[in-house]
């Protein structure tokens, strides 16, 4: 069985991976994050087995990537000084807003939002992924999504 | 359409950064050259003929495809053959493009780069490694080429290595014509192979 060029991938997962990564760090860490994910990705593709769920084996690895930047340990800042630095005004600072009132939500909540609606997979995966059933999940993505949207109103009125 | 779908609008847009993501991208390019698991780099260029698409391993340039050969389906055949792990990353076709602008500018005779014929096998591989010694402007039959690859009577194995050439344009199979004085055969279409010698005979 011989798989796709690894480009379509990218095409076709590179968008969710990096919202995930967005939502769990910031901006480097996150390029970094996704950057590290497809690498490792890339790195297996070849045993990688045709039936696989692809969207939900990249979203393991790119949250286990950003915890990693989180906790300092795969930081290349070797490679990220060898970049160009393109000066451009920030053009997302809500991002950083909305990723701390993710933080504020209950785990299950935070997890059913971003597996769900930033990662785009199934309840049932999300479920299985927060040890709860597909309708316990759909439950903690609305609660989690009516809590954020309260608190950002909150927040504009202030 | 209700508040709370345009709320979620607004929260998958705001995740959605085109900046990080052409920075990452750049850095997995340069992570997958450093750690050397980028098989395949590709990109296409523009040429006189139409698209190219051109493909490189780590050895040197692998492929070289037409238009009509239909890009997507040589680059599905490339990750059965050679590595799924391919990237278009143009950097490694760099000294492959400008060559062949120089080529169909008439600034460039030969071709002077690493190249891969692992996709030519057996006799075709033979056939092919001969190609580059018909010289710029000039041309040979399939008779004479069968006989340079040293076995004289598979003149239809030669045009059919010809016709496979993974490398048209760089590795000259354009050159080879029929002893009958037809054109014969050729990946790009027979316009485009009699388009290459009226080009390299005005030269």
């Amino acid at each position: 069985m011989s798989r796709r060029p690894f480009e379509e991938i990218i095409a076709e997962h590179g968008r969710a991976v990096m919202r995930v990564c967005r939502a769990l760090v910031d901006r480097d860490d996150a390029e970094d994050a996704w950057a590290e994910t497809f690498l490792a990705a890339m790195r297996a593709y070849p045993r990688l087995r045709p039936q696989s769920n692809v969207r939900g084996w990249l979203v393991t690895i790119a949250h286990r990537k950003a915890l990693d930047q989180l906790r300092g340990e795969a930081r290349r800042p070797e490679l990220r000084s060898e970049l160009p630095e393109i000066v451009v005004p920030d053009e997302t600072p809500d991002t950083d807003a909305l990723r701390a009132a993710l933080d504020t939500l209950a785990p299950k909540q935070r997890g059913a939002v971003v597996y769900r609606h930033l990662a785009d997979l199934p309840y049932d995966e999300v479920g299985r992924r927060l040890g709860c059933s597909a309708i316990a999940a759909r439950r903690n993505a609305a609660d989690g999504i009516a809590k954020l949207r309260r608190q950002l109103e909150e927040g504009k009125r202030r | 359409m209700s508040n709370g779908d345009r709320f979620l609008e607004d929260f998958r847009a705001a995740f959605m950064d085109e900046r990080a993501e052409r920075r990452s991208r750049a850095r997995l390019v340069a992570l997958a050259e450093s750690e050397e698991i980028l098989d395949v780099a590709y990109r296409t260029m523009e040429s006189p003929l139409g698209p190219l698409l051109l493909a490189a391993t780590s050895t040197g340039l692998v492929r070289v495809a037409f238009d009509r050969e239909d890009h997507d389906a040589v680059l599905g055949r490339l990750a059965r053959d050679v590595s799924p792990r391919m990237l278009a990353a143009p950097r490694r076709l760099d000294l492959a493009a400008r060559q062949l602008d120089e080529y169909f500018a008439r600034k460039r005779k030969r071709f002077d780069l690493p190249i891969d014929l692992r996709l030519a096998r057996g006799f075709r591989r033979t056939v092919i490694a001969r190609l580059p010694e018909i010289p710029y402007g000039s041309t040979s039959s399939y008779a004479a080429l069968a006989a340079r690859a040293g076995n004289a009577a598979a003149v239809r194995a030669a045009a059919s290595a010809c016709s496979h050439n993974p490398l048209p344009l760089v590795v000259p199979c354009h050159r080879v014509v029929r002893s009958d004085g037809g054109i014969g055969e050729y990946l790009g279409g027979t316009d485009a192979k009699r388009a290459l010698l009226a080009m390299e005979a005005s030269a």
